[in-house]
């Protein structure tokens, strides 16, 4: 009975929590507005590469499918939605249009990826995956002839920010007193997609479909010998995990009213499965956790080297880029040393690693 | 009884890896409600009869009926669908999800949910999901694990684990199961539990192909017994003309006897 309670409303007994993180998200836009505008977009951006790390986490987390290549779905998304909304071809489709059909056609992508990399698994499915990324990037680079249709490495500018109505989400409005910029809507715009996408990861890891996967990436010989048609369930996480891919896109076509090649590198790919692994694996609260300080922890370096070198020598000793990017890396790889299921791992998962290494 | 006598016909079933004749034009007939045994000295192509059958591996030539249907074996999960269901010589659990949860894969088959039923939870989702639920624990009972229903796959002890992989198996309604080698590796005591399990799965109207290297679980359970050496198969007959066949003691044995 207690067992049942437990089960059937988490939210129940943890309303406190509930409530606190609640104030909290509603806190942040307006506490990072104290620092600027920017800091409310770093806010934005971590929660968006949530959005995309629990994306992932379908194909990479549940499936067990190593995918190299999801910024793929993401550009898709993000250049479906400057296309259709934007002076390049004079077309200004409504986002509710252009989100789902941004989802629908990285879905499509996701499939197309997934079809010739059904019968590979591990390593050769990561290169495969990786060089499937690198062509759509280079696709959208070169797609300017014969017929302009992507502007080529000049990107697509003035893109439409989502509108309802009247109601946009780019310029400051006023509700009761309070100013409400166009990044804090976007803001909470994000926060919505986000508690979707973990309600949707949440729900599809005690279904049938999600144990279908775990069986997958368990043992694929065992889980065919059940029955289960391992070639449409593994097509259906990528196109899942694809179709998140393709609505953060245009999300982010439209927050930041520009997009070109340059955004959807190799390295966004990186960063983003960084942040799933990093966090834990399969594991939500660990993804999440994973993507915020995979966004933050660049920025707060950013702006923390300068002032600390300045106090600590009185001047500039090492560039500040290049030392950001090293106290990244060398905290991936510590991370990774000590921690190997991640940073808060799921207890399955940190129990399998710890009986694996005896 | 309007249901044909024959449940599985294997016709000239021939497998090669490179030169070596694994199996070599190998016919079998399995009659419904019977428990069939195969037998043979190692690498005899026992196990892949078994994989041929249920479509892990395609048979250069040669064909499988199975409930009057001809066999498309091109993948084994549609060997599952039609009524075959297996367990593996290696044990293959799904071994870091529980007990359950491994049978409940099995549930996978006969169910219907997708990605949307998910999501929504939707009323016909949440019965079906207890309907697997409950089913799983049925079975979990059925073979005698239901205490460990929520511990890791893994963890289980090994008699156990052929146990939980047997209830898998019977979680997809198979007309036929077929256990490779479910007693090996177990104690005197954990092979007679076995028998009554095995014993009891045909009372319960699902046909048994069994291999097994544990003659005396074969004699005592089997209803016929089929031999295989050298990919072919050398005799086919109840246990107790079998165990005096000089070409089957040739073949176990290494030598004529006679």
């Amino acid at each position: 009975m207690n067992e049942q309670l437990k089960k059937a409303a988490p939210w129940q007994r943890h309303w406190l929590a509930v409530v606190l993180i609640g104030v909290v998200l509603l806190a942040v836009p307006f506490v990072a507005a104290l620092g600027g505008q920017a800091w409310v977009r770093i806010a934005n951006f971590a929660i968006l590469y949530i959005f995309l790390a629990l994306g992932l986490n379908i194909v990479v987390g549940y499936a067990g499918l190593l995918d190299l290549g999801y910024v793929a779905f993401y550009a898709v998304g993000a250049y479906v939605y400057a296309l259709l909304a934007s002076p390049h071809f004079g077309l200004h489709l409504p986002f509710w249009v252009i989100l789902p059909l941004g989802a629908a056609i990285a879905c499509l992508f996701g499939m197309l990826l997934g079809a010739p990399t059904l019968k590979l698994r591990g390593d050769y499915l990561a290169i495969v995956t990786l060089g499937f990324g690198e062509i759509i990037r280079i696709f959208l680079n070169n797609l300017n002839a014969p017929i302009n249709v992507t502007n080529g490495a000049q990107g697509i500018t003035l893109i439409d920010p989502i509108r309802i109505g009247d109601f946009s989400f780019a310029d400051t409005t006023t509700i009761f007193g309070l100013d409400i910029s166009g990044p804090q809507k976007y803001y909470f715009l994000l926060v919505a997609l986000a508690i979707m996408v973990i309600i949707v990861n949440i729900r599809l890891q005690n279904s049938r479909v999600g144990r279908a996967w775990q069986a997958i990436r368990e043992d694929e010989v065992a889980a065919k010998a059940c029955g289960i048609n391992t070639r449409n369930i593994k097509l259906l996480a990528f196109a899942m995990g694809a179709s998140f891919g393709g609505v953060a896109g245009g999300v982010f076509s439209a927050m930041q009213g520009f997009v070109s090649p340059e955004s959807f590198s190799l390295m966004e790919s990186i960063t983003i499965l960084a942040m799933v692994v990093l966090g834990g694996m399969g594991h939500i609260p660990g993804v999440i956790l994973g993507a915020i300080l995979l966004t933050a922890l660049p920025e707060v370096l950013r702006y923390g080297i300068e002032p600390l070198q300045d106090a600590l020598f009185g001047r500039m000793i090492i560039d500040p880029e290049s030392l950001r990017m090293l106290i990244f890396g060398l905290s991936m790889v510590l991370v990774m040393r000590f921690r190997p299921a991640g940073l808060w791992p799921s207890p399955q998962r940190r129990r399998e690693l710890a009986e694996s290494a005896n | 009884m309007s249901e044909p006598q024959i449940l599985l016909q294997a016709h000239d079933v021939a497998k090669h890896f490179g030169g070596v004749k694994a199996l070599h034009d190998v016919s079998l007939t399995i009659r419904r409600g019977e428990i069939y045994g195969l037998i043979g000295p190692n690498g005899a192509g026992k196990t892949t009869f078994f994989n041929c059958l249920t479509g892990l591996y395609k048979n250069e030539s040669g064909h499988f009926v199975f409930d009057g249907v001809k066999l498309t074996a091109d993948a084994p999960h549609k060997a599952a669908e039609v009524g075959i269901a297996r367990t593996f010589q290696n044990i293959r659990l799904f071994g870091n999800m529980t007990a359950i949860e491994n049978v409940m894969v099995g549930r996978h088959l006969r169910t219907h949910a997708g990605v949307l039923g998910a999501i929504t939870r939707n009323r016909a989702t949440m019965a079906e999901e207890a309907a697997i639920t409950r089913r799983a624990e049925e079975l979990l009972h059925y073979v005698g694990i239901h205490e460990r229903a929520h511990d890791h796959a893994k963890n289980l002890s090994y008699g156990d684990q052929r146990r939980l992989e047997i209830a898998r198996a019977l979680a997809t309604e198979p007309k036929l199961l077929a256990l490779d080698e479910p007693a090996a590796g177990m104690n005197g005591t954990e092979t007679e539990a076995l028998r009554v399990l095995v014993e009891g799965i045909c009372k319960d109207g699902v046909t048994v192909l069994l291999i097994e290297h544990d003659v005396k679980l074969v004699m005592g359970l089997c209803g016929r017994v089929a031999v295989l050496d050298y990919g072919e198969k050398i005799c086919e007959d109840v246990p107790a003309v079998v165990q005096k066949d000089p070409r089957v003691i040739e073949a176990y044995l290494g030598g004529s006897v006679a």
